[in-house]
């Protein structure tokens, strides 16, 4: 016999929740325990006294999964508030890279045009080799890394996706 | 400034506070301190248990038969860990249950020290909420939360894990008044247009089910009322799986019997033939729907739960409503009496049921030389039930015949473990349950496996003088591996034999129990009014048909109609599909 999988979407949710110990621990957990996937994640805590953390999740599964996702977030007790901004409508996404690239000569010069195309800036410098810093959509980066790993990508560092909806209402 | 009083006294306090007769516990190291709280008060009563899945249990069954939130305190490490079957079981089942565990210090922590294991990581997947708690100043407020979170909402386990130093450094407590919690707000009340809506459709179903579950039961004795009244207004049929059982009763001509793998031949049917399912506090389980594409296909559905990702978790309903079962029923019941509908047309479909029910899909083959499983139930049920009796199960073959056999008629008489599946949870659940029922007659209808894996606790229920009654369904088999060795893999009875039994009498001896042992059907009721009698914990070693089967079953990948009502009906082997499926 084999195992049958659905159609998956790919999907940004925005979760606020209390700046406390262990709350990582329980979401990456359940998205283990059920067997959910995540592609990205990224956490900070985003009041001035310290109390609450945006955690940006990108999630990829059938319609039915991502729904049950955002429910089993909900359901977390320390969970304020979950917001699927692919299921909200526009939004802005970003994350930034640091990029090492090695080369000297023509391809030196090559990854400093393509650097100023992709509005990367140089944050480290070396004779043979730069650190670039470049924030954008994901799709944006991957597009960079793949155009650095032709002139000699070393090593990258990603942030993974921070994201908001439009608009001047709070999501 | 109030005197400041130890971690340990501050936990004492806030559990009176909150309303804790019992405590279900084991001392040990990491807990000393809050032994000697407790030795120095009067006011909450400690359970000594012989192991601490038998406290994680025994809160269970007091909980579940009395509605109150059941209470462990058991030690660091092994404690907590021998604990975490009896926790998951509850969360599982929805129980409201507060489990304290004693920590190492502080500053050990994370140094792999003695009796160290890392409680909250172990426990955050199978605790509703769980706390570590570092500042006997915030102690009051974490266990007031605790019970909050335990009790309200979907009800499950909240693990308090209470470092040794935190339970002796000092600080002042003082009860915290009413506040709404800052994220956790469980919906209670349902949206009215959703109630209009449900109104509307139950009123256009022409073969309408009501499939009941545990969160009727756990919303509350007067939802069980209410139920009863939406089910006599609306006239449809009830059905109910494992855990919902008593909320309705047994006796109503509405009723359809328990639904699912071992359901009854007309509660399934009515399920696949049904134009409305109104799902009220159920999950559609894996056990209760068979194979998902064949669940009630011609059918609407509406699902009341209070968890919000109950709803189009497993199957896919026309109208989900998340809100407090009992709220909601008694929404629907004030709309339809206002709309004033006259009585539904159901006879159409209470023949057909009648139909089904003509199948009589729980008989079992009568016999003079040995003792059917079925028969030792159906007589156990005739010679208590006026005695409104709270029943405990192990986990099994004698468990679901139980489910099947014994009629409900209350809610909060029924415990069994529905969810996890646990072995060992009735005897334990059943001196929860008579702890927290002292007049009550308590039987855990047992098999021969499963008695052996919480048995210790016997000392339990001698030590309190509890008069709990044990029946075992003896047939020497793991009964329910053995048949589904004979159904599924042709008869290949790998490790389901029961070698090496002890004797059960003389263990019921051993223990100060009275033992009793019954093997002709002729001595049957003898041996239960021989049982009943006694004044105080009796073991009944029942011995049974060896290879009964229990049917009705609905085999692994089929649909509701595909039950099967006797082993003639199945080949020995199955294909992968099913073999997978469980």
């Amino acid at each position: 016999m084999h195992i049958k999988e659905g159609e998956k979407e790919r999907h940004t949710l925005s979760v606020t929740v209390d700046n406390e110990a262990g709350v990582l621990a329980r979401i990456a957990g359940m998205f283990t325990a059920r067997g959910y996937n995540i592609e990205s994640l990224t956490v900070a805590d985003i009041t001035e006294d310290e109390a609450i953390s945006r955690i940006t999740i990108v999630t990829t599964g059938t319609p039915e999964v991502i729904d049950q996702i955002h429910a089993q977030l909900g359901r977390l007790v320390n969970v304020h508030r979950v917001t699927d901004l692919t299921e909200l409508g526009p939004h802005v996404e970003r994350e930034l890279a640091l990029v090492k690239v090695k080369g000297t000569g023509e391809h030196r010069i090559e990854a400093l045009r393509l650097a100023e195309v992709y509005r990367a800036h140089v944050v480290d410098a070396t004779i043979s080799s730069f650190i670039f810093e470049v924030t954008g959509t994901t799709e944006k980066i991957d597009k960079f890394l793949e155009l650095m790993r032709e002139i000699g990508l070393v090593e990258v560092a990603r942030t993974g996706v921070a994201a908001m909806a439009r608009g001047k209402e709070a999501a | 400034m109030a005197t400041e009083k130890s971690g340990a006294e501050i936990l004492i306090e806030a559990l009176t506070d909150l309303g804790v007769e019992v405590v279900f516990g084991y001392p040990g190291g990491a807990v000393l301190p809050i032994y000697d709280a407790l030795f120095k008060q009067k006011r909450i009563r400690h359970i000594l248990v012989r192991q601490e899945g038998g406290a994680a249990h025994a809160a269970e069954g007091y909980a579940r038969s009395t509605g109150k939130p059941g209470v462990v305190l058991v030690t660091s490490g092994p404690g907590a860990t021998n604990a975490v079957t009896g926790i998951t079981d509850a969360l599982m089942d929805s129980i409201p249950m507060v489990v304290i565990t004693g920590q190492v210090a502080t500053h050990l922590i994370g140094s792999d020290a003695f009796q160290e294991a890392d409680t909250i990581g172990i426990t955050r997947h199978c605790t509703k909420h769980n706390y570590l708690v570092k500042d006997p100043a915030k102690l009051g407020d974490v266990v007031h939360e605790a019970f909050h979170i335990a009790t309200s909402g979907r009800p499950g386990p909240v693990l308090i894990d209470l470092p040794k130093d935190v339970q002796v450094a000092t600080a002042s407590y003082r009860k915290p008044g009413p506040g709404a919690h800052k994220s956790y707000q469980p919906q209670v009340k349902a949206e009215t247009s959703a109630i209009e809506t449900a109104i509307d459709m139950i009123a256009a179903a022409k073969r309408p089910v009501l499939y009941t579950g545990g969160g009727v039961i756990n919303a509350g004795p007067n939802a069980s009322q209410v139920l009863r009244e939406l089910a006599r207004i609306t006239g449809a049929p009830v059905t109910s799986t494992l855990m919902g059982l008593g909320a309705f009763p047994a006796s109503s001509p509405q009723w359809l019997g328990m639904l699912g793998m071992h359901g009854t031949y007309e509660a399934n049917y009515a399920m696949n033939q049904a134009d409305l399912i109104v799902c009220l506090g159920a999950r559609f389980d894996d056990r209760v729907t068979g194979r998902l594409d064949a669940f009630a296909p011609n059918s609407k559905k509406i699902h009341i739960d209070i968890d919000r990702s109950s709803i189009n978790k497993v199957v896919r309903v026309d109208l989900g409503i998340v809100a407090d079962v009992g709220r909601a029923m008694e929404d629907l019941v004030k709309l339809w009496k206002s709309r004033a509908y006259p009585p539904a047309k159901l006879d159409g479909w209470f023949k057909q049921i009648d139909e089904w029910r003509a199948k009589k899909s729980l008989s079992y083959p009568a016999s003079k030389k040995e003792i059917m499983p079925q028969h030792a139930i159906a007589r156990l049920w005739a010679a208590t039930h006026a005695k409104k009796p709270i029943i405990s199960t192990e986990v099994g073959q004698h468990q679901m015949w139980a489910a099947q056999h014994f009629h409900f008629e209350n809610p909060n008489k029924w415990l069994t473990s529905g969810g996890l599946g646990t072995m060992g949870y009735g005897l334990p659940a059943a001196i929860g349950a008579q702890v927290g029922n002292p007049n009550a007659l308590v039987i855990d209808i047992a098999g021969d496996a499963s008695i052996l894996m919480n048995i210790q606790e016997m000392g339990t229920a001698t030590q309190y003088r509890l008069p709990v009654k044990v029946f075992i369904l003896n047939n020497e088999w793991m009964g329910m591996v053995r048949q589904w060795q004979e159904l599924t893999y042709a008869s290949r009875y790998s490790e389901s034999y029961s070698d090496s039994l002890p004797d059960f009498v003389k263990l019921a001896e051993s223990f100060g129990w009275k033992g009793i042992r019954i093997q002709d059907p002729a001595d049957l009721d003898a041996g239960i009014a021989e049982m009943l009698a006694y004044d105080g914990p009796v073991m009944v070693d029942c011995c049974v048909a060896k290879v009964a089967n229990c049917f009705p079953m609905i085999p692994s990948g089929a649909s509701h109609i595909d039950m099967i009502l006797d082993s003639d009906q199945v080949s020995g082997e199955m294909n992968d599909e099913a073999k997978a499926l469980v």
